[in-house]
């Protein structure tokens, strides 16, 4: 079992530790730190104490079966709809080639699907090495049984250091059984990967409490190390149609009888840009005051080509459906650009938008606290302010 | 039908507040809550009780404290409510989370439908469901916004589930389970009855020596990831209010989010 363990001679009783706790672990017991059952082992207290007073015992442990050695290269998920690789999965094949870099090994796709050579070939030219390809008809569509199916039988036949999938409903569906049925490590929804120059372990680094505070995670003992990654955290690569690269071909270890669910109908969603891939979004809150109103929010998203979003209270308001909604309770967003209208920016909201590079906030409240996040505010009414955008950019493109 | 939700305790991100001198987590004050979509889920469970009959399980894992949310759970309406609590717990990820809480459903045996939220809001990792679902060797329905339907003789459900650009239709055996976003329903609030009779309902509490677990695969030690530091992200820059009338600040807007070359 785990201890935090608290050298009470050294202790001076300065409470940066308590501060610092993440957990409200630990508690002033007269002049010196004592730590309660809420403790997760995380560390955090143990760099900031300035006299090393807390320590963390851990039993050391090693883990059966794995030998950390055979495991080598990067492998990315290659995610795809219709024929055409998600953009999240090119953007990790930029990364990736960074990692396989440091570490000196080669980038390979996974892709799982039916009749997808053509998404192999392109991953390559995006800088794949190579592509270890699984194809056949119970992968026509993502199911959860047979992607696992196929992906653990590669990772157990070639040991991949490292694996990465695209954070999307797909990604995290899928990263979180392959990872179990391995029995290594996830980490959900990164925002920062790196290679830790000496012990050539994978640093995922990732926001937690809604991005108030930010953990850095290391799997050791366990292969391969794995992360699922925020769409549009990382910049896409340069395509050069110029590469070359192997493919490797493997059989789905499953039959079609085996596969538990079945995909009965896709409903597309009324609005056709959808949030987590859009490079702009502008979205209304309770300020636009009525459903109908959210014409003057559509028609600066059709000028800008963005797709539309919306505070809780607007949806709640029965004014927008919940696909729409921003926010801890909603769906996380990184745009280049997000305009806020009417909105006051909640910490809940700030959770799922926060690291948009550009947000633009629009409210009548000076005070709100979006302003505090806005890399630019517009103090004013929303009504004549947004036609007012709308017109400009209109003439400004020539639409 | 026997439903076992999975809920967890979590602090209330509405109160949590950054201290700007250390930037560290501000913690005096903040109250812990059921994870808002853990609400969803044992709601969820209450309706299909009263809609196909059978009994609703609810279970935690987390500290003693965590016992306040079952409390929450029995007032609503749910029959059965577990707590899995033991130091030997303490620093499990998500891998060793899940392990741990497929145990405890295991015990309770049988299980026809369990239910999670989408996530949690204070990890936001999504991982522990189809962990859960992995272990028990069960399907998994991940982000589920509707029940559509369910035979329990024939043991089979169909779900519609909330994807990026649409909603898929998805059948499966029983039994299975589900991870559920906010849409779904309206969690009930617990009646004045509810909670009086919740505050006097044993509940019963499962340590490490209840569940047939490998010792050496829970908490801290049986976890593959660790954290090896927790920071405060850089605060946001921003905060610039472009002052002026409209007819001035619109076109200087303008002008800026062109320069970002993304408007195209
Ligand atoms: C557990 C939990 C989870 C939550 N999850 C989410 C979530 O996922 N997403 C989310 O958004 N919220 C979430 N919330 C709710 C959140 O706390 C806020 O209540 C919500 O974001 C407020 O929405 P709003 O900004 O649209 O409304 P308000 O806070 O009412 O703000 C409306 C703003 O519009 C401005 N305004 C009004 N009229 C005009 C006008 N004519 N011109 C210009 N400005 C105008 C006002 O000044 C005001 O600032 C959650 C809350 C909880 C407790
Ligand atoms: N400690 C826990 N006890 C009970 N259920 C949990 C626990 N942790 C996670 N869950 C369930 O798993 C879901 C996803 O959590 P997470 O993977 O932490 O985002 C939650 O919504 C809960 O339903």
């Amino acid at each position: 079992m785990a201890r935090l363990l608290i050298d009470e001679e050294a202790c001076t009783g300065c409470e940066a530790c308590v501060e610092e706790c993440p957990y409200g672990a630990l508690e002033m017991k007269g002049d010196v730190v004592s730590v309660n059952e809420k403790c997760t082992f995380c560390g955090a207290c143990v760099d900031v104490c300035p006299v090393e007073a807390l320590t963390l015992e851990k039993e050391e442990r090693e883990v059966e079966g794995i030998d950390i050695k055979e495991y080598k290269d990067v492998w990315v998920f290659i995610e795809h709809k219709g024929g055409k690789i998600a953009n999240v999965s090119l953007e990790l094949l930029g990364e990736g080639r960074k990692l396989a870099n440091s570490l000196g090994c080669e980038l390979s796709g996974m892709l799982l699907g039916d009749g997808v050579e053509e998404c192999a070939q392109e991953a390559i030219r995006y800088g794949a090495d190579k592509v270890y390809l699984t194809e056949s008809p119970i992968l026509r569509e993502y199911t959860t049984d047979a992607y696992t199916a196929g992906a653990v039988n590669l990772i157990k036949q070639y040991k991949p250091e490292i694996v990465i999938f695209g954070a999307s409903t797909q990604g995290r569906d899928f990263a979180g059984t392959v990872a179990t049925t391995l029995y290594t490590g996830l980490t959900a929804d990164c925002t920062g990967l790196d290679i830790d120059p000496e012990t050539k372990l994978l640093r995922q680094t990732r926001p937690a409490f809604g991005g108030n505070i930010m953990a850095t995670i290391l799997c050791q003992k366990h292969r391969p190390q794995m992360a699922t990654v925020r769409p549009k955290v990382f910049a896409m690569p340069e395509k050069d149609d110029s590469r070359t690269g192997e493919i490797i071909r493997e059989q789905v270890p499953i039959g079609e009888d085996e596969v538990r669910t079945k995909i009965l109908d896709f409903l597309q969603v009324a609005e056709t840009v959808n949030l987590v891939d859009a490079e702009i979004i502008v979205s209304g809150g309770r300020g636009m005051g009525g459903p109908d109103n959210f014409k003057i929010i559509r028609e600066l998203a059709n000028v800008l080509g963005a797709a539309v979003g919306a505070s809780r209270a607007a949806v709640d308001a029965g004014w927008m459906p919940y696909e729409h909604q921003v926010g801890q309770t909603g769906r996380t967003v990184r745009p280049k650009i997000y305009i806020a209208c009417g909105i006051s920016g909640a910490i809940q909201h700030q959770a799922g938008m926060k690291t948009s590079d550009i947000i633009v906030a629009i409210n009548k409240d000076r005070e709100a606290p979006i302003f505090k996040i806005a890399t630019y505010g517009i103090v004013g009414n929303l009504f004549e302010a947004v036609p007012m955008l709308t017109q400009e950019f209109k003439k400004r493109l020539g639409r | 039908m026997k439903i076992v939700a999975c809920i967890k305790q979590v602090p209330d991100t509405t109160d949590v507040k950054i201290n700007p001198e250390t930037r560290t987590l501000v913690r005096e004050g903040v109250e812990s809550i059921t994870n808002p979509f853990d609400e969803y889920a044992v709601e969820e469970a209450l309706l299909t009780r009263e809609k196909y009959g059978g009994e609703v399980h609810v279970i935690t894992m987390g500290p003693p404290q965590a016992i306040e949310v079952l409390k929450n759970a029995l007032a609503i309406g749910s029959d059965y409510v577990y707590l899995i609590s033991d130091n030997a717990f303490a620093g499990s990820d998500t891998w060793a989370t899940a392990y741990t809480i497929a145990h405890a459903i295991k015990k309770i045996g049988a299980v026809d439908l369990v239910i999670c939220g989408k996530q949690a809001i204070d990890g936001d990792t999504a991982q522990v469901g189809p962990g859960v679902a992995t272990q028990l060797g069960i399907p998994q329905l991940t982000y589920v916004s509707k029940v559509r339907e369910i035979d329990p003789e024939n043991k089979r459900i169909v779900v519609e589930r909330m994807l990026e650009d649409g909603k898929e239709i998805v059948e499966s055996c029983l039994p299975v389970l589900i991870t559920v976003v906010k849409d779904i329903n309206e969690p009930r609030l617990p009646s004045l009855l509810g909670i009086k009779k919740a505050a006097k309902t044993e509940i019963p509490t499962w340590t490490i020596e209840d569940l047939p677990v490998d010792k050496a695969k829970c908490g801290l030690e049986g976890s593959p990831t660790e954290v090896i530091r927790v920071f405060t992200p850089e605060p946001r820059g921003g905060g610039e209010i472009l002052e002026g009338e409209l007819t001035e600040t619109i076109p200087l807007l303008i002008d800026q989010l062109m320069e970002a070359k993304v408007i195209k």
